[in-house]
């Protein structure tokens, strides 16, 4: 055998031993390599399983309405379509642990404008406002009920926008008299209240009608007009809405 | 003798094999009730109804655990701006910016759109092509993945990638992109961009059903890809997309 060997030229034999190895560190690596990198498909395989393990954070609005009666209240209105995770955020955790996980519920300007705003690359007839000019700094939910969003009705009564002032004016001698006696509102005010003002006493003659000497109602204070306060209208140094009209 | 060890030899293999059997069914069956023979995934895009609200992108990113900066996306919307003189502004829209800060004066926008992207999931996809170690492939229902063990972060494929739909994920240090939420589709539920989409201005379904939202789509609508010069054709489609979007 050894004499068979040495019988082989050397160079060749130099090439049968570089072949020999070859072939032997290409068995090895075959051997030692893991099986997912010989056969693709096993990789395939366990990379679509790991994404399909991967957990879900959005329920998806059937899982909503299982629980919350409400949720059908939405079927009507213009937000009708709007899956309640829009705007109330991923809600798996909550639907399976309703009473430990709340999810979000956005109560600011700014959370609605992020829809609302207006942008004129927004698609025209989209409902926009610019909010410096939409009742500012006033929560969007006083107004629109968003599971139902459809533009507020024109008050009937001025107390519907100007609550405060006819809570006071409750308690002050003025409760007896109507806003429009001393107010006079345009049909237009009601509608856009900021571009349409309604009027305030100018003259100080409007007070005196009640409160000058001898003319009006009895029961009124009565001041002198001439010498009373008599550059100034009453309603500055008189708040006639206050319980003590001071 | 003979005919009796062949028997209870023979009933013995039959036992085992019946109980190996139902071992192997039970490891390795994929979710039973999921044939992803039986889909195949594609996305409509009605550039007419995106309001550029963001809520897809942040939906996206809570889903799947994108990074929150501002430049990793998995699906991102473009704002179109096309002046009167012709020059064209492509902006990515950051829903936690105020869009009425902005630079454009109204007279000069002819026209003016929001353009949602995501991965096109090719038909023939570059990135599968040039990715040296085969950690990204094309699954049998259609969709993009990448093998996060496989891959070895070289950027090849975010390169290749005509559309811009890949980026490296700083944490894993591998490519990302979208997977059409395939952790949800494969549940029977919608991905989390069009679970949220307040306009449905997204639709997904299968490429093959004509009974479905996204059937109705391709029926009622002027279709048209990014990049049809490419011949990469893409599984998302856009209805009213504007000649200047790249």
């Amino acid at each position: 055998m050894i004499r068979l060997i040495h019988r082989i030229p050397d160079a060749l034999r130099r090439v049968l031993v570089l072949f020999v190895v070859v072939i032997g560190i290409a068995l090895l690596v075959r051997m030692l390599l893991p099986a997912e990198l010989k056969d693709s498909g096993i990789h395939v395989k366990t990379t679509i399983e790991h994404e399909m393990a991967k957990p879900v954070k959005y329920a998806g609005s059937d899982a909503c309405t299982d629980c919350h009666e409400e949720a059908k209240l939405k079927k009507e209105g213009y937000h009708k379509n709007l899956s309640c995770e829009t705007c109330h955020g991923a809600a798996k955790d909550h639907a399976e642990n309703p009473t430990e996980t709340k999810p979000t519920l956005p109560r600011m300007r700014e959370f609605c404008s992020g829809c609302h705003i207006y942008n004129p690359s927004r698609p025209s007839g989209f409902p926009q406002i610019v909010p410096a000019a939409h009742n500012p700094l006033k929560p969007c939910v006083e107004c629109h009920n968003p599971h139902d969003p459809r533009p507020p009705k024109t008050p009937a009564e001025c107390s519907a926008c100007h609550a405060g002032i006819a809570r006071t004016k409750a308690l002050s001698p003025h409760v007896q008299l109507e806003c429009t006696v001393c107010h006079s509102a345009p049909q237009g005010h009601k509608l856009s209240p900021r571009v349409v003002r309604a009027s305030i006493p100018a003259e100080r003659a409007f007070c005196g009608k009640c409160h000058a000497k001898d003319v009006g109602a009895k029961d009124a204070p009565k001041v002198d007009m001439l010498t009373h306060g008599e550059k100034y209208l009453c309603w500055q140094c008189h708040y006639p809405h206050m319980p003590e009209v001071q | 003798m003979e005919r009796r060890r062949f028997l209870s030899k023979f009933i013995s293999i039959a036992a085992s094999g019946t109980v190996l059997s139902g071992f192997f069914k039970r490891t390795f069956a994929r979710s039973p009730d999921y044939d992803p023979k039986g889909h195949y995934y594609g996305m409509g895009i009605q550039i007419d109804k995106c309001i550029g609200c963001g809520k897809c992108v942040e939906a996206c990113k809570a889903e799947n655990d994108v990074p929150k900066e501002p430049f990793f996306f998995r699906t991102w919307i473009e704002r179109y701006v096309i002046k009167r003189d012709g020059e064209v502004t492509v902006q990515n829209i950051d829903p936690r910016i105020e869009q009425s800060k902005e630079v454009f004066s109204e007279g000069d926008i002819l026209r003016s759109f929001f353009v949602p992207k995501l991965c096109n999931q090719c038909e023939k996809p570059p990135c599968v092509q040039v990715c040296p170690v085969g950690a990204t492939f094309k699954t049998e229902d259609g969709v993009i993945l990448v093998d996060d063990d496989r891959c070895i972060g070289c950027r090849y494929c975010i390169q290749a990638c005509p559309y811009g739909a890949r980026y490296l994920h700083p944490e894993k240090e591998t490519a990302d992109k979208c997977t059409f939420c395939y952790h949800r589709i494969t549940k029977g539920m919608l991905p989390a961009c069009v679970e949220v989409c307040p306009t449905q201005a997204r639709i997904f379904g299968d490429v093959k059903s004509n009974a479905s939202p996204l059937g109705r789509f391709k029926r009622m609508n002027k279709l048209h890809v990014l990049k049809p010069s490419l011949n990469t054709e893409p599984k998302v489609s856009y209805s009213g997309l504007d000649g200047e979007v790249r």
